[in-house]
């Protein structure tokens, strides 16, 4: 049941997925277990309490078990966020810059757009500045977020394998429309890609129905 | 202190004051007494406690529907941010230290009052002045502050609204919030009973000690970086505006160096009243006593050392972000392992679920989720996609009010009355803990979905996919509300017509039971030697007033 649209987020699915289920497995046996001695042990007449002030096992056990499970948590976030931070040589780079409240992608050529367009299987670096406040560029889609902060540039990098279009919003509070900063991430087809790229100029850029892109993606 | 005359007479606290005029309002204003100051606290955050909750019912009916429903952005930010500041400063922060610390410690510890008790009412007045200030801010020239209740900045540094008044009240509160702390741990070393030992000590005293150490610790850091900010504001001297010259990244650090071990004040305290509802109500002894009391000094120091987990996304260095996910795990396991010895504490007791307990097993499993999903933001992976959204909005309801707010409540519940010396009705405090627990998930739970479905935090308006479980949302808040009003009609008409407590409804062993209800001006006609540990129920039977309030 692959869905994602980059292999990225499917990591990210599959460690949600993992810690989920030990978290489950806790909870209920938890709740379970409290449940049944709430029941097993209710006050009844003549019936006394034990008074078990503790084991030495038994805490070293509920230690232990639990950190080798967080380690291993740990550990799935670990060495997908390295992946998540390193930079390919080939990626291509946009700039990217944010303002109280839209967003401006900026590409090599110069052209300058309010929505994000790439070409598909390739990875893509984002290079972030805001121009005022914080801003914090997401793709729930692609499960990325990286903040956009004042006069420090930081960078994002995905790779999606799957043409379409994806909602960019904006995570890090701004101020009045916050909630209004949407765009969109559309991948394109490679050749389609380029021809669009080519075709541009700074001052004169062609537009691109979303829809036909999105379209495309069922029959991918 | 404690001036050594003992009041021999059999008033109570409520009767007899510590002023000269016996009676107004100005014998409780002006009181040194740490129970008339515990009430006193208790009043002013219920109060604040239910407008903050009226604020969340009202963002709950705006997101009702996307677009407009009932107010306009600007209102909107004004509110989640007054509702934060509100339930953050003036509840969740004092909350359980300031009404049940300030009634029980001195009484679970044998004392006649804190080390300081007129630093005590000093603190409860700061305490009025900063929520003053916060409310003064809302009305002078400027209007109500829009920031979030974590005042970021650049934002916080432009925005018009009354950010220097807002936050200098935090600033206030801090104080005295130190100076609680500061009694407290003073408390502890100096006024425990003959006899008790530090390994004595209930752990409700525990924990409320442990708590006192980060408030007098971390407090400080948030005072400067206020300070800090204000400079920058009036004088626009560059220190975190990168405009100025500043770095937005060291404010966040300066921030979280506080706020996460604020985490820990707010929920430690709570833990320390589960150690001691639990074993009144299964009547046995606690399983792991050292595990307990230790495990809340561990999370008090470790708790220290994490708070950059609210920060992968904000552009650190990769090597710190790894670092603070690792410390981040390991702080989980204090807490995990005190879920399994209450848990634990239960095996083979004789349990009998008043109202109380029952708070205490909603509170076990919300807690739970709470904290469970802690792990998701602690992982990087997950973190980095449901940071700032919904989930982590959903986390620490689920963690604040699921676990400190319901400890609230069941402690509200154990403590009345012998706070009071009246009963409450039973059968409607059962009927509070049920609701409560359905209202609760209802309201919240739909929040992790969004959260992980891409739905961000502090959103005024939303996709249309999102609508379905944002209106389970709010039919949860619509449950959550009435839930909260009943419980104060419950206790309210306790108050008022309810049947006298008797001293010791419960079977409890610590020393608050071992006193009349409620307890006289200065707790104890002799101070008691401590001869049993804090949950040792054979003594139940030659107690004073031992089971069901038999006096013997
Ligand atoms: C009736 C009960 C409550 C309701 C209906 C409620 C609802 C909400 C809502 C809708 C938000 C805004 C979420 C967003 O858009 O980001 C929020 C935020 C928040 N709530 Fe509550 N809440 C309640 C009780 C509490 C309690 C008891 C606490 C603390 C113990 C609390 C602490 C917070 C905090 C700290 C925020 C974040 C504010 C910010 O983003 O600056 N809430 N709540
Ligand atoms: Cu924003
Ligand atoms: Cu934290």
């Amino acid at each position: 049941m692959n869905s994602d649209p980059t292999a990225y987020g499917q990591y990210v699915d599959s460690t949600m997925m993992y810690i989920s289920l030990v978290s489950l497995t806790f909870l209920l046996g938890i709740s379970a277990t409290m449940v049944y001695f709430v029941f097993k042990y209710n006050r009844k007449k003549g019936v006394k309490p034990v008074d078990i002030h503790g084991s030495m096992l038994l805490e070293t056990v509920w230690f232990v078990i639990p950190l080798i499970l967080v380690m291993s948590m740990f550990y799935y976030g670990f060495i997908g966020y390295k992946d998540f931070r390193t930079i390919p040589k080939d990626a291509l780079e946009i700039n990217v810059t944010a303002r109280m409240w839209n967003w401006d992608f900026v590409y090599a050529n110069g052209m300058n757009l309010d929505t994000l367009y790439v070409p598909v299987n390739k990875s893509i670096k984002l290079n972030l500045i805001s121009n005022d406040v914080n801003h914090a560029l997401y793709i729930p889609a692609f499960r990325i977020k990286q903040d956009v902060i004042g006069g420090t540039q930081h960078y994002m990098i995905f790779k999606a394998d799957k043409i379409g279009s994806y909602n960019i919003a904006c995570a890090e509070y701004c101020g009045l429309d916050h909630s209004a900063m949407y765009t969109r991430v559309v991948v394109m087809p490679e050749e389609e890609y380029n021809k669009w790229y080519e075709s541009n100029t700074k001052d004169e850029i062609k537009e691109i129905k979303t829809e036909e892109v999105a379209k495309k993606d069922s029959t991918n | 202190m404690a001036n050594g005359t003992i009041a021999i007479d059999d008033k109570s606290f409520l009767e007899e004051g510590t002023t000269k005029k016996a009676t107004g309002i100005a014998s409780w204003l002006f009181s040194t007494d740490h129970k008339r100051i515990g009430l006193m606290y208790l009043i002013a955050i219920a109060i604040f406690f239910f407008t903050g909750a009226i604020l969340g019912v009202l963002m709950r009916l705006e997101l009702i529907a996307p677009g407009r429903t009932i107010m306009d952005a600007q209102t909107y930010n004004t509110i989640f941010t007054l509702h934060g500041v509100i339930m953050i400063f003036l509840f969740i922060i004092p909350g359980i230290p300031a009404v049940f610390g300030n009634f029980f410690l001195p009484l679970q510890l044998g004392a006649k009052d804190v080390a300081f008790p007129r630093l005590n009412l000093l603190s409860f007045w700061i305490y009025l002045i900063g929520a003053a200030l916060v409310l003064i801010s809302l009305f002078v020239e400027g209007g109500p502050i829009d920031t979030g209740w974590t005042f970021y900045i650049p934002y916080s540094v432009r925005t018009t609204t009354n950010v220097s008044l807002a936050i200098f009240a935090a600033f206030v509160l801090g104080f005295s919030s130190i100076l609680t702390g500061l009694n407290f741990v003073t408390t502890v070393h100096r006024l425990r009973a003959p006899g008790m030992t530090y390994f004595k000590m209930p752990l409700f005293v525990w924990s409320t000690y442990a708590t006192a150490w980060i408030q007098i610790i971390a407090t400080p850091v948030i005072g400067i970086t206020i300070l800090l900010v204000v400079l920058e504001r009036l004088f626009g001297v560059g220190i975190f505006d990168p405009a100025l010259g500043g770095d937005p990244v060291l404010f966040q650090h300066m921030f979280w160096i506080y706020s996460h071990p604020a985490v820990y004040i707010m929920i430690l305290p709570a833990m320390g009243v589960v150690s001691e509802i639990i074993p009144t109500f299964a009547r046995r002894t606690i399983f792991g006593y050292r595990a307990i009391a230790m495990s809340s000094l561990a999370i008090a120091f470790i708790g220290y050392l994490v708070w950059a987990h609210h920060m992968f996304t904000s552009g650190i260095s990769e090597t710190a972000a790894i670092i603070f996910s690792f410390l981040t795990f390991i702080v989980a396991l204090p807490s995990a392992i005190k879920v399994f010895n209450w848990v634990a504490t239960m095996y083979k007791g004789s349990i009998d679920p008043q109202p109380p307990f029952l708070w205490v097993m909603s509170f076990i499993f919300l807690f739970s989720i709470g904290g469970l999903t802690g792990l998701v933001l602690g992982a990087l992976v997950t973190d980095v996609h449901v940071h700032d959204t919904y989930f982590v909005v959903a986390h620490f309801h689920y963690v604040m009010f699921g676990g400190t707010g319901t400890i609230f409540f069941a402690a509200l519940y154990y403590w009345f009355p012998k706070m009071t010396g009246k009963m409450y009705n039973l059968k409607l405090a059962k009927f509070n803990a049920a609701l409560f627990f359905v209202a609760f998930n209802t309201l919240y739970f739909p929040k992790f979905i969004m959260g992980y479905m891409g739905m961000p935090r502090r959103y005024y308006d939303y996709l249309p996919e999102f609508q379905n479980l944002q209106v389970v949302s709010t039919v949860g808040s619509w449950l959550m509300i009435i839930v909260i009003c009943l419980i104060i009609y419950n206790l309210l008409s306790g108050l008022l017509n309810g049947s006298k407590a008797e001293a010791n409804p419960w079977g409890g062993v610590t020393l608050e039971w071992h006193i009349a209800s409620p307890p006289p001006l200065e707790n104890f006609h002799e101070i008691p030697e401590v001869t049993h540990e804090p949950y040792d129920f054979s003594q139940l039977k030659n107690m004073k007033y031992g089971l069901k309030g038999e006096s013997k």
